[in-house]
């Protein structure tokens, strides 16, 4: 049940992102290029988004299982430090060179694009090399003693 | 500023807007998660146990919904004007950017937003402006990248 629904839950990710246009890089792009002819819809993307999205996480704000009686996992994080910051500009920067973010990508693939499969693999293989650089630091951390 | 009302689509946006926020909504009250695909894939690129079926089932679900779609509908036309090396390039930070930022357009735009967590506003805010910034700097400063 718990996998069939992530399942549904994702193709229904898709099938809007494809009714929004957003599958498409070059409306995305349409979006980014503030200084030539702008094309807003993505705003409303994600204001239609948001205010769907608001209402479920008001209903699970003091649960602790959901539905389908799983645990609520939501993140806890809270800092607002360099590698967010960071991160996410290192994000905008490869999602304006192409017009594509990680959700898009997929669909994308989904396609048979290929060049939407060479961006999903550069962006597998960026997310594995982040993964490796991370486990070694730790490492390194863990052999000084810290 | 110069908007292209020929190319914008409020109404599409809006009910595509939805069907993604119902979506990120069924997810968070049926699987108790945020819909963040950066996160999604990251998991499964260290798999643990117990932990790997939700994530490839939601990864399967995007991937096949221009299928689902076009079962349906004839699929909308897609264009990508980057070449290769810049695909690659764009895919290579994404990729490192999302995981060192924890979270992408979905995560911290749409799920974080919703939960008016300042993080993931603070983390919208820097991939928008330097999305923004790139677009400004390759399109209008180097023409043709």
């Amino acid at each position: 049940m718990y996998t069939a629904a992530s399942f549904l839950a994702g193709l229904a990710f898709g099938v809007g992102l494809i009714v929004a246009g957003m599958a498409n890089p070059e409306k995305v792009l349409g979006f980014l290029d503030l200084a030539g002819a702008w094309d807003p819809s993505l705003a409303l993307v994600m204001a239609g988004a948001i205010t769907v999205v608001a209402g479920a996480f008001a209903l699970m704000r003091k649960k602790t299982r959901t539905l389908l009686g799983a645990p609520v996992r939501l993140p806890v994080e809270r800092a607002i430090d360099r590698p967010l910051v960071l991160g996410s500009i290192v994000f905008g920067v490869g999602w304006g060179l192409a017009g594509i973010c990680p959700g898009p990508a997929l669909v994308l693939a989904g396609y048979g694009a290929i060049k939407g499969l060479v961006f999903l693999a550069a962006m597998l293989a960026g997310s594995a090399l982040f993964e490796l650089l991370m486990q070694n630091r730790q490492r390194e951390d863990g052999s000084n003693g810290r | 500023m110069l908007v292209a009302w020929n190319a914008f689509t409020p109404v599409t946006a809006l009910i595509g807007g939805a069907l993604i926020g119902a979506a990120a909504a069924a997810f968070v009250v049926l699987n108790g998660r945020i819909a963040g695909v950066s996160g999604i894939l990251g998991g499964l690129l260290r798999p643990a146990r117990g932990d790997i079926a939700w994530r490839a089932a939601f990864v399967a679900g995007l991937v096949a919904a221009p299928l689902a779609y076009g079962a349906f509908a004839v699929l909308p036309e897609i264009r990508v004007d980057a070449g290769y090396a810049v695909l690659i390039a764009a895919g290579l930070l994404v990729g490192v950017g999302t995981r060192y930022g924890s979270g992408c357009t979905s995560g911290h735009g749409v799920c974080g937003i919703s939960r008016l967590s300042p993080r993931a506003l603070v983390a919208t805010l820097a991939f928008m402006a330097a999305g923004f910034a790139t677009v400004f700097v390759a399109c209008h400063l180097f023409i043709g990248l």
